[in-house]
């Protein structure tokens, strides 16, 4: 077969330093460690599934499988993320759990992207969501080699007043975008986007480079409308117990105080499809295993995603994700 | 119309934006894991030059820029224009001087030029990257003088003012880079 186009058959070696392949070795290893140590069972779940992720902002890609019964092949898709069937793995009983896969996302490619990459995802049923914070800040710490890595905790709506002027609860539309263009962003003037695709340009681009500066920032406590399968919680104002946590600026990890209400969820996968069919968008099926499992009970829990590739950069000082995968999707 | 999806995006694309058309320097793509992408890109605008950022929603798609490059041979300035030809059609263009910008120091008749055309017309003209020019007036240097240290100005026959080393005479003949502006070697014809 031919290489793809603007690849020389010569790119035949890694983009990686093999010192990168190395560390990323020593960094599974030191992660074994720490869930070893706190009693974490690894587990590993199917990378493909008869079911899609149903969360709008992500798609996925499919392969097709031929086997008894499926002589016209059975569409699957790989996962986006391992949540669904771990948390199948919860409501059957089995504890604390964790997994390291790779995960497939379709669309996205750059500097921190690549259409498939390292997942580290781990549940603590009983947790709530802080105590999972200071496990992930533990767990970097103890990753990164650098014990003495403060961290802090920050609320979204906090940071946007603070930095912004704004209550992302409050301001519209057009708000927003005046915002985002008194703040200098170009090219936007005529966009269109809902009030989650300005919150996000006004975060990508205003706040995220100041976020986890030398040291872990969470931020917390999302709008309802980016809780994603966050529980809410109604304080001042709602809010999605979710956070996100970032090294430098750059998002290593995403958690949640988990929803386990079988009806809530289903509701949210509804809302999804419909977002999805606004869009113009395929909707795919829905894990009804997940929402049967729900509906049998899922523990308490909190869970947390963290991006492994991400997680090697900042312990090489690399600012690529190229720098830390042996052979990106160009030369693969 | 021929448009791009930001998917499409790779520096050196050429696009249009606000009616003119700009080169993308560099394509960066941004999302938040649960959010919506964009694409960031820095692009340089082929009209004056200047580089700005811009923010695309990602999926988003923008106009295409019909602009090209193409080698072309200096002819002639009449005072105003300076004229340009095409070696395989023999198709003749005039570009002014907003277009040829600095590139006039360098060039002289029969000079193969880098003509970009946007929508058919001049857009810019680059200079080849060395050339070999006259030098009309220069002062006399030193004999003997071999040092690369110091060196004066001299005075080329398209009037581009260059510093050479001390030994090189008027009516010789010199090259010099043109992206640097800087003298590169004593040339014979």
């Amino acid at each position: 077969m031919s290489p793809s186009p603007g690849l020389e058959v010569t790119d035949w070696s890694p983009s990686a330093a093999l010192e990168a392949i190395r560390a990323r070795a020593a960094m599974l290893s030191r992660l074994r460690g720490f869930f070893a140590v706190a009693g974490v069972l690894e587990v590993e779940t199917p990378i493909t599934a008869r079911s899609a992720g149903s969360d709008p902002a992500l798609d996925s890609l499919v392969t097709c499988w031929h086997g008894p019964g499926y002589p016209r092949g059975l569409p699957l898709y790989l996962q986006t993320s391992p949540e669904f069937p771990m948390k199948r793995l919860l409501a059957a009983g089995l504890g604390p759990i964790y997994q390291i896969c790779k995960v497939f996302r379709d669309g996205e490619r750059g500097r921190l992207h690549h259409p498939e990459f390292s997942l580290l995802e781990w549940y603590r049923p009983g947790f709530g969501y802080q105590a999972l914070m200071d496990e992930v800040a533990a767990l970097v710490r103890c990753v990164l080699e650098r014990p003495d890595l403060r961290s802090e905790c920050i609320t979204y709506r906090g940071l946007f007043r603070e930095r912004l002027g704004l209550d992302p609860w409050a301001a519209g539309v057009s708000a927003l975008r005046e915002r985002a263009l008194a703040a200098g962003i170009t090219g936007i003037e005529s966009t269109e986007m809902d009030r989650d695709g300005w919150l996000d340009l006004l975060l990508t681009h205003c706040l995220e480079p100041g976020l986890g500066v030398g040291r872990l920032t969470f931020l917390t406590d999302y709008p309802p409308s980016q809780a994603a399968l966050a529980r809410l919680r109604v304080d001042e104002v709602p809010v999605a117990e979710r956070f996100e946590l970032y090294l430098d600026g750059v998002e290593l990890a995403n958690g949640f105080q988990e929803l386990t209400d079988a009806t809530a969820q289903a509701a949210r996968f509804h809302a999804d499809q419909d977002t999805r069919r606004r869009q113009g968008r395929v909707t795919l099926p829905l894990d009804e295993c997940f929402l049967a499992a729900l509906a049998a009970g899922m523990p308490e829990s909190a869970g947390v995603a963290l991006g492994l590739d991400r997680l090697l950069m900042a312990h090489l000082h690399e600012c690529h994700i190229d720098a830390v995968l042996a052979f990106p999707v160009e030369r693969a | 119309m021929a448009s791009y999806n930001t998917s499409e995006f790779k520096s050196g694309l050429k696009i249009m934006l606000d009616g003119d058309p700009y080169n993308i320097v560099e394509n960066e793509f941004v999302k938040p894991g649960k959010g919506q992408a964009f694409n960031r890109v820095r692009v340089r605008n082929l009209k004056n030059g200047r580089t700005v950022e811009k923010t695309f929603k990602s999926g988003d798609t923008v106009e295409a820029a019909d602009v090209h490059d193409t080698d072309m041979q200096y002819l002639y300035n009449d005072g105003e224009h300076w004229h340009f030809m095409d070696p395989a059609t023999f198709e003749q263009m005039t570009a002014d001087a907003t277009v040829v910008g600095d590139t006039a120091k360098w060039i002289k008749d029969q000079d193969m030029c880098k003509v970009t055309l946007w929508n058919g017309l001049p857009l810019a003209v680059e200079a080849p990257n060395f050339v070999v020019l006259l030098i009309t007036q220069t002062d006399p240097g030193l004999k003997g003088d071999t040092s690369g240290g110091g060196g004066k100005p001299a005075t080329l026959e398209t009037g581009a003012v260059v510093r050479v080393p001390l030994f090189v005479q008027s009516g010789e003949l010199v090259r010099v880079d043109t992206r640097t502006g800087e003298y590169v070697s004593r040339a014979k014809e």
